[in-house]
């Protein structure tokens, strides 16, 4: 076998690759569910509470700054971590699905929670004073005035944001979710063979390359019309 | 003056922690009285403006809006804005909205108007300010002048008692002042009620029923502006015109 045999044997092997596919789909399945579910609920909660913030009550602010900068310095594994090897002390057990839904939506929320906060104070206190004087309520306001224009300035961060949490489902192999890196290796030991890394890889592509291009779309359309 | 005011200020106190900007102002404006606001910077001319309609709180005194009392706490304050208009120096337009979508955005959100009869509302106040042709652009595509128009047309389409003006021109290049101002005297002759803080000398002189000069919180003069401008009686008075007109009055 000369090099290049060698080397697409050894990472393009069609016998493996036919063997584990099945794996490498179900994995896909896992990482790619997981993912929507932590964007959605990490983005939803941010924006909540990014509003919540805006309330400027103390009582309000103060734990919401905590959270999101003790979510913002520890690392999500760690997270993850706390979530399904410490909580069943305290009697919240969970499955590894959850824990990892659970950990990597409050990481996403938090980050998110900075970029939407950041795009709101970044507007001009006369926002605020025009639509309030033309009566509109603080909740109006916020809604009409505030959000849509704080949505388009987060944008940008938040679609960074947004990948970079969902290839960090793949953390979730510490507590043995089976998403597609998980299943990769576990084909990999079980093959001696790496092949079904290649395919998770081009598993990753699959899934993000078009994750990728929707938010330069999506960028790019909710620039300011000039 | 006929009738009753339709703004009226009694004994109003503001201050910013230990800071005193408002020291006792009393100010009734009359239907139809366009009133201009002078006084040196700091005098406490916009924070005036701010409590009329609560963007600011103050701490004592009494601020009267048709008969509505705006200090009292159970004051539906979101209704009495729709009732008094207010302008900006640095127009604060939506600029994520079209110069329509500025103007009918509080007469769908707290009016509940239908988006047709908001737009058909919108469309005449922006007639009105001469800016029909710009209904669908943005503020960023609008001079500050036209944005300005938008501003006044805000304020106008809530059909107010009263509009709030704090500086209109201020931000503008020399060349559109003279559009805002246009606009206004055309409001006036409309009998819209204003009260306008302004450092254009000449426009208060020209344009104004009344001249109020506001020097350290109070009002020190007020006058027709032939008497202001032309015989002012107190020092404080002549040393600002002195300074604003170089000294010819
Ligand atoms: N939000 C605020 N907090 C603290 N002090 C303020 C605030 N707003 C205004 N001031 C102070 O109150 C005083 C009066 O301000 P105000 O803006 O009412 O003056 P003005 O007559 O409108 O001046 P200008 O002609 O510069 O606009 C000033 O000393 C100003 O520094
Ligand atoms: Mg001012």
């Amino acid at each position: 076998m000369d090099g290049l045999d060698r080397f697409l044997h050894t990472f393009f092997n069609a016998e493996v690759a036919a063997r584990y596919w099945p794996d490498i789909i179900a994995g896909m399945g896992v990482t790619a569910g997981v993912g929507i579910l932590v964007s959605v609920t990490g983005l939803v909660l941010g924006l909540a509470l990014a509003i919540l913030r805006a309330l400027q009550q103390p009582w309000l602010s103060l734990p919401i700054v905590a959270f999101v900068d003790i979510m913002r310095a520890l690392p999500p594994l760690i997270v993850i971590i706390i979530f399904f090897f410490a909580f069943p002390l305290i009697g919240l057990s969970m499955s590894a699905l959850t824990a990892t839904w659970l950990s990597l939506s409050l990481v996403l929320a938090a980050y998110a929670e900075e970029c939407i906060w950041g795009g709101m104070l970044s507007l001009p206190r006369g926002q605020w004073e025009a639509a309030r004087s033309t009566g509109l309520t603080w909740w109006q306001t916020m809604t009409s005035v505030i959000l849509p224009q704080a949505a388009r300035i987060a944008v940008p961060p938040l679609t960074n944001r947004v990948i970079a949490i969902s290839k960090n489902v793949a953390l979730g192999s510490v507590v043995a979710l089976s998403e597609v890196l998980n299943n990769a290796h576990s084909a990999t030991s079980n093959a001696g063979n790496p092949t079904p890394l290649t395919m998770a890889a081009a598993a990753y592509l699959v899934i993000f390359i078009p994750v990728i291009l929707a938010a330069r779309r999506l960028e790019s359309r909710w620039q300011w019309k000039v | 003056m006929s009738a009753l005011p339709i703004l009226e200020l009694v004994g109003l106190h503001k201050a910013y922690g230990s800071l005193e900007v408002l020291r006792g102002i009393d100010l009734r404006v009359f239907p139809g009285e366009m009133v201009c606001v002078i006084g040196p910077s700091g005098s406490g001319k916009s924070s005036m403006l701010r409590c009329c309609n609560r963007l600011e709180s103050f701490q004592s005194g009494q601020i009267m809006v048709g008969d509505a009392d705006i200090s009292r706490a159970d004051v539906d304050i979101n209704a009495v804005r729709q009732h008094i208009g207010m302008v900006f120096q640095q127009f604060n337009l939506y600029p994520h909205l079209t110069a329509l979508g500025n103007v009918t955005l509080a007469l769908r959100k707290v009016q509940g108007k239908t988006r047709a009869e908001a737009d058909r509302l919108g469309m005449a106040a922006l007639e009105r300010v001469g800016l029909a042709d710009k209904a669908q652009a943005h503020p960023a595509q609008l001079s500050g002048g036209q944005q300005q128009r938008v501003g006044i047309a805000r304020a106008i389409v809530l059909q107010p008692k009263i509009i709030l003006f704090d500086e209109p021109t201020s931000a503008l290049d020399p060349e559109t002042v003279g559009e805002v101002l246009k606009v206004m005297r055309q409001l006036r002759e409309n009998g819209m009620t204003m009260l306008v803080v302004t450092h254009e000398m000449g426009f208060a002189r020209a344009a104004a029923d009344r001249v109020i000069f506001m020097d350290g919180g109070v009002i020190v003069e007020e006058g027709p502006p032939a008497e202001v401008f032309g015989a002012p009686k107190h020092d404080r008075t002549r040393a600002f015109l002195a300074r604003y007109t170089g000294g010819h009055e």
